[in-house]
């Protein structure tokens, strides 16, 4: 905000939600609320299907693709042994709400062991 | 058409800025110019977007300017387009683990405070035939429900009330052990506090609670004349001069925890800033919490609506000076600020006005639940045993009636997310009903909320960092 500056905690909170819902991720979303395509892998590169790629500084701040794209593949498929909930044996349904990625991916929430 | 006009919020100045504390989020948020003069704007008519904008860019705005302004007064709801409705609050979860339990380990006391609650003319108590003291199994059953119900904290909280709470001392000690353990076998943090009138504290008492690191509350209205005058023994004599001794031992002895000295405010104990002058810097106290006596109107120890006019100003005096020591940041005893302060920072959203009977549960020497300490012994409010547990049906008709939403003379009222009608039990007392709104004191409310919130906003704009102190308190 620039007219009105957020002074308690409760504010902040108000500000991050109008902001998150500002800029959403579009890139991990099917356009325009269109019907969801069958998941296809869309990470910065399809051959990889995928990884934790980084960007030229080393960090994932300047991938085209946001790394939340990835981390499901790293789940569903074993694909890349990052950290990512375990679907064997701790985690098995950490994807359940989660139907088709491009539309479910915010119901693949953060696991507390 | 869109038709703008001003959303629910409280305007006020600190520190030489304009802030709103917006209803009911209880967000605060720092205006600029250009929001305050569309905030004045609208307080005169609501206006449409485009007359708005018009009004503005003739006194010298860009369009864009006010469009994105006026976009960030809708997201904080300052500015509302549409008819003014009360948002509900939201449904409470359907498990709502425990957090405290408060243990009145008795209900005898060795002095006859006649303004007493659970003593006094307007006690709601009924300890006819019920045990005095409270019984190591009893005792242990509250523990043993204590853990029972909290499942999911990672910390519970377990507080000795009474009565006087040292007169059954070898029961604390005995719970203090018994949680301990199982806390240790249940990886749960566990911490203890008690209130004490100080009369029965000794050297030995005083070694055991700073060793345990023991939470003390002593109820104390002040120096000696003010004291006296209600805080007395059976026989009329008054109790200073036995506990101003012991309540300096503790003070000098215990320094594993901060004390505090709870006032009860009568009609002979007023003089908040004398009282204040003696318990915090004559005693040593670490900090002094002040509170009205609860009881019907008529009574002699009761505080007029002039000598509740006469506090309001008081506390403004000390609250003023609390700023003071803020502003080169420094600590303040006086804990009714900074307990507010540490609200407001958080930006609690209250809808029911305490954790009575949901987070915090006080229980009887006979391990009758009561809503909270207040109401324990009392047949009419008993929620269920700790043997047999917790009777759902009447705690939800408890915390349904202290719902702010049923308390419909709240919802005009701005300060409704901090006081959200008041206590349950000063509601009981005066009206004959727990989900009352605590009417007689609307004003002092909000003419206090109002202070508080002057006194944040200087604060943050003059020495924010001090807020980070109010980060990390607890809401209570």
């Amino acid at each position: 905000m620039k007219h009105l500056r957020a002074v308690n905690q409760k504010a902040h909170r108000i500000e991050s939600n109008a902001e998150a819902l500002k800029e959403d991720i579009v890139a991990l979303q099917a356009p325009g609320g269109a019907a969801p395509k069958v998941h296809v892998p869309m990470g910065c590169t399809i051959i990889f299907s995928p990884g934790w790629e980084v960007d030229s500084a080393g960090g994932t701040a300047g991938l085209c693709q946001p790394v939340e794209r990835d981390i499901y593949d790293c789940y569903a498929t074993c694909f890349w042994p990052a950290q990512v909930p375990d679907h064997l044996n701790n985690s098995p349904d950490w994807t359940s709400k989660c139907a088709s990625a491009t539309k479910d991916w915010r119901n693949v929430d953060i696991v507390f062991p | 058409m869109t038709m703008y006009s001003l959303g629910e919020f409280h305007k006020f100045h600190g520190g030489d800025q304009d802030f709103l504390y917006l209803v009911p989020s209880g967000g605060i948020v720092a205006l600029d110019g250009m929001t305050s003069e569309i905030l004045e704007q609208l307080d005169q008519t609501p206006l449409s977007r485009e007359d708005l904008v018009g009004r503005l860019c003739s006194d010298g705005y860009s369009a864009n300017d006010v469009e994105e302004c006026i976009n960030e007064l809708r997201e904080v709801k300052a500015i509302r387009n549409g008819q003014k409705e009360y948002a509900k609050s939201e449904p409470l979860p359907e498990a709502f683990p425990l957090q405290t339990i408060v243990l009145n380990v008795t209900n005898q006391c060795n002095l006859s405070c006649q303004y007493c609650y659970e003593f006094g003319e307007d006690k709601v108590a009924t300890p006819e035939g019920k045990p005095k003291f409270m019984e190591w199994e009893t005792a242990k059953s509250s523990v043993d429900y204590l853990f029972a119900e909290s499942q999911g904290r990672k910390s519970v909280h377990i507080t000795f009330f009474g009565g006087e709470t040292l007169m059954n001392f070898p029961l604390l000690k005995h719970v203090v052990t018994y949680a301990r353990t199982r806390a240790d076998e249940l990886k749960v943090k566990i911490d203890f506090s008690l209130t004490t009138n100080a009369t029965l504290l000794t050297p030995t008492i005083i070694e055991y609670l700073a060793e345990n690191a023991i939470g003390v509350t002593v109820s104390m209205d002040g120096p000696k004349e003010m004291q006296d005058k209600f805080r007395v023994f059976a026989n009329g004599r008054g109790s200073y001069d036995i506990i101003k001794p012991k309540v300096q031992n503790l003070l000098a002895n215990h320094r594993t925890r901060p004390i505090a000295a709870r006032v009860t405010m009568t009609s002979g104990a007023m003089d908040v800033k004398k009282i204040y002058q003696h318990l915090k810097h004559e005693l040593g106290f670490y900090e002094v919490g002040f509170a009205p006596v609860t009881t019907s109107p008529n009574r002699l120890y009761s505080i007029n609506e002039r000598g509740m006019d006469s506090v309001l100003e008081q506390f403004n005096e000390l609250a003023d000076e609390y700023l003071e020591f803020a502003l080169r940041g420094e600590h303040h005893g006086f804990s009714n600020v900074s307990d507010t302060l540490s609200e407001l920072h958080q930006g609690v959203n209250k809808s029911l006005p305490c954790g009575a009977g949901l987070g915090m549960v006080g229980v009887g020497p006979s391990g009758d639940i009561a809503p909270c300490h207040r109401f324990v012994d009392s047949d009419q409010h008993v929620l269920g045993n700790v043997t047999t547990g917790i009777d759902r049906e009447k705690q939800n008709d408890f915390l349904t009636r202290g719902n702010i939403d049923t308390k419909y003379d709240c919802h005009e009222c701005w300060a409704r997310p901090l006081c959200a009608g008041g206590c349950h039990h000063e509601a009981f007392v005066r009206y004959g009903d727990t989900g009352h709104a605590n009417l007689h004191y609307c004003d002092w409310i909000r003419g206090w909320t109002d202070k508080c919130l002057q006194v944040y906003g200087a604060i943050a704009a003059q020495n924010p960092s001090f807020l980070d102190h109010f980060s990390e308190r607890k809401a209570s």
